[in-house]
């Protein structure tokens, strides 16, 4: 249990950035990424261009910072845990105002903080721009098993049929009177998730039916291979490569 | 005599949770047929409709196609041959865009390229839906759905197509056009439906399945009109339809 | 519990990365087993089921709400195999499309919660199924232990990680102490909702409850007279 999750990021637009073929944007993402990961804590220079970049990518897209903004609500739990890291650290202390914290612990915090929120703001750069299927073209170009680029695509493709049975659910249960505020509630909502879960699995059946009905023998036809340009590569690579570079002035200085 | 495009014998099936649905069917369609099978909810015309392209195995009794046993070896060309549309079009489109879905059935007979577009095309073109082909189904109407679960079966040049409530939860219009389109197709069909005066205007044929066994067989106005048979097995006309006063069509 | 990017260092990253895709590849010649040609659209549906429970939100007390992991819970329902692909595919679908979880942190999350959840719960499930009398109802009980085990023990795995590679010095006590605990709690809740919804499920379909499937009794077939169409 935890914080609940959204879903529906994509923001439909027509920016360069939603043009570029998902296994590209996957790729920059990765690459970007690790060089966030790789950077040591204490440059905080580095950490400052990336920021610059991340948001020169956002701005690319076209998509409202107030979009991007609301959608950094998935990192609150792990910001509470890099908040704790100068209480609970070990190591030399020192003085801040009336607290006693751990030197290491501030810039370990620091650096968790500054990696995570890094990771989810370019993690969202996709996801805002992306659509769903297309993602998971992308990841299929990137050579995922091809079983599991099967389920994600069931996942992808009834996503909003099953997230519409459950808030028709929602309703039913609402209409006739029912109201989630306490403990007592969970027998119904479990009830809930086990008649979710049926006709998931029922679905999947009829699914797997109509499937076998049209020739299917366990692995989907390879029919439109996603392919890119030069200049889509270059366009995908500024990211990791702009960051790739302040890394080394960094780690080389 | 030729040898019907279906032919199903002795039939008889019970789900693995031990509940038995078919009890000894018998049934035959031949070439360039319409034919409604109707009867209550709980019928067994799904499970009938499962063993027709070899997805339900016979508990007792057979199915061929074209003379073709329904057996494992034969599945795959079964498949081609049988072309089924299934009651929920979300449940027959599971590919992320038209398009997609339309090639699944070809690209598993093995068509790619120009042979593999030129199929597609032409099944969405029957059906009216040619424009939609690179959006995702789910942002279709149901209608429209409908109309391209038609058109994925299409694609792989069925001799027979088995329709299983083809006009259920369609808007008057829709399912005036999908009449349309099933009239305009040169193909044996086999449609389940409650929709009476669907089948009347579009089978000349009808078949009574009640309880898991077929209680009747006959033109569609001999059916219709047989008060005792429409009412011991739940059938009932519409209010204000009757087909005595209705020309045959 | 998604770790996000940079939590681990490089090399525990990767190697929970290597593990991660060691099982998943397991866990997709096992699924094969267990449901062969059905295993992607099952999977999908079961991914699919499991995604929308954790945007079910059960609500606690003054306004505060939890949601369900559900690693145990699919294992109790589809098996650890099939389970552990749609947990993986959850993952992939929330770290590529909904930003949550780091994309660098893929490999330690699958481990975390689509290896460690899944087969403890798993192992926890059959072992008491073991020793219960051998009737549907039986399992609802047997989940509710998975499930109330599994959580703290992915919250342990992951204070494992973090000694071994994690960026901060955080003395293991401190870390595995907190994380057991609150995942406790957590798992007590998980523990519950995860047996009401096996116990819902159970008394409808006891066939689709992977852990309760009963011995399928082979039946006579009765053939009635019809006519002949
Ligand atoms: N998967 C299943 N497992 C067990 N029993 C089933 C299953 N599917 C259908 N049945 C049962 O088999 C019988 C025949 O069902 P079937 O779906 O073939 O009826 P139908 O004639 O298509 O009905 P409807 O008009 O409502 O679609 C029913 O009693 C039904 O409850
Ligand atoms: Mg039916």
């Amino acid at each position: 249990m935890g914080a609940g999750h959204g879903h529906h990021l994509h923001f439909h637009g027509h920016s360069p950035v939603h043009h570029l073929p998902a296994h590209l944007k996957l790729l920059a993402l990765v690459g970007f990424v690790l060089t966030v990961v790789l950077t040591p804590r204490t440059a905080f220079a580095a950490y400052a261009v990336y920021l610059l970049l991340v948001l020169v990518a956002q701005r690319a897209s076209r998509v409202p910072f107030g979009y991007f903004a609301k959608r950094m609500v998935v990192e609150v739990p792990f910001v509470l845990f890099a908040l704790l890291m100068p209480f609970v650290a070990t190591g030399p202390r020192v003085d801040v105002g009336p607290l006693r914290l751990s030197e290491h612990g501030l810039v370990g915090g620091f650096a968790l903080l500054a990696k995570g929120t890094l990771g989810v703001m370019a993690s969202l750069v996709l996801a805002t721009t992306t659509e769903p299927r297309h993602v998971v073209a992308g990841l299929e170009r990137l050579r995922l098993p091809g079983q599991l680029v099967q389920i994600m695509g069931f996942m992808v493709r009834y996503l909003e049929v099953v997230t519409g049975e459950l808030s028709r659910m929602k309703v039913a249960r609402e209409s006739r009177g029912f109201r989630a505020t306490s403990v007592r509630a969970w027998p119904v909502l479990a009830t809930t998730a086990g008649a979710l879960f049926i006709r998931s699995y029922e679905r999947g059946e009829r699914v797997h039916l109509a499937m076998l009905s049209r020739g299917y023998t366990g692995s989907l036809p390879v029919t439109h291979p996603a392919t890119a340009t030069p200049a889509q590569w270059r366009v995908a690579g500024m990211l990791p490569a702009a960051a790739l570079a302040t890394l080394l002035v960094v780690v080389t200085r | 005599m030729t040898t019907p495009v279906l032919e199903v014998r002795g039939l008889a099936y019970a789900y693995p949770d031990g509940h038995q649905a078919l009890f000894g069917v018998n049934l035959h369609v031949h070439q360039g047929e319409r034919v409604a099978l109707l009867g209550p909810n709980g019928a067994g015309k799904t499970t009938l409709v499962l063993h027709l392209n070899g997805i339900l195995t016979a508990g007792a009794g057979s199915v061929s196609v074209s003379g073709l046993p329904v057996t494992e070896p034969n599945l795959m060309e079964v498949r081609r041959r049988v072309g089924v549309v299934f009651q929920d079009p979300d449940d027959q489109l599971f590919m992320p865009s038209v398009r997609a879905d339309v090639e699944f059935g070809p690209a598993n007979l093995g068509l790619r390229g120009a042979a593999l577009e030129a199929r597609v095309v032409a099944a969405l073109d029957q059906v009216g839906m040619l424009d939609f082909i690179d959006r995702p189904p789910h942002h279709l109407s149901f209608g429209q759905r409908r109309r391209v679960a038609v058109a994925t079966v299409l694609a792989m040049e069925p001799e027979i197509l088995v329709l299983d409530e083809p006009s259920s939860n369609l808007d008057p219009a829709s399912r005036r056009e999908l009449a349309d389109i099933i009239r305009s197709l040169d193909v044996t069909v086999l449609m389940v439906t409650h929709d009476l005066p669907y089948a009347y205007e579009l089978c000349p044929r009808s078949v009574v399945l009640s309880d898991g066994v077929v209680v009747a067989d006959g033109t569609t106005r001999e059916v219709l009109t047989d008060d005792a048979l429409m009412s011991a097995h739940r059938l009932e006309l519409p209010f204000g339809f009757d087909p005595r006063t209705i020309p045959t069509p | 519990m998604h770790v996000p990017d940079g939590f681990l260092d490089a090399p525990t990253s990767i190697g929970a990365a290597v593990v991660a895709a060691s099982g998943v590849a397991l866990a997709l010649r096992g699924a094969r087993r267990e449901l062969d040609d059905r295993t992607a659209p099952l999977a999908g549906l079961v991914a699919l089921f499991i995604f929308s429970t954790q945007m079910l939100n059960f609500p606690i007390a003054a306004g505060t709400s939890g949601h369900l992991l559900g690693g145990a819970l699919a294992a109790v329902l589809v098996g650890p195999c099939t389970a552990t692909l749609s947990i993986t595919v959850v993952l992939l679908v929330q770290a590529t499309l909904m930003a949550d979880g780091g994309i660098t942190a893929l490999g330690t999350n699958i481990t975390l919660m689509g290896l460690v959840g899944v087969w403890t719960g798993w192992l926890v499930f059959i072992a008491l199924r073991r020793v219960l009398p051998k009737r549907p109802l039986w399992v609802v009980p047997a989940a509710a232990v998975a499930a109330l085990v599994s959580v703290p023990t992915a919250a342990l795995a992951f204070s494992l990680l973090f000694d071994v590679g994690g960026t901060v010095d955080v003395p293991f006590a401190t870390v595995a102490t907190t994380m057991v605990g609150i995942h406790t709690l957590i798992g007590i809740g998980e523990a519950v909702i995860t047996a009401l919804a096996v116990l819902s499920i159970v008394v409808v379909r006891p066939d689709l409850v992977h852990g309760a499937r009963p011995s399928l009794e082979r039946r006579t077939l009765t053939i009635r007279e019809g006519v002949s169409a």
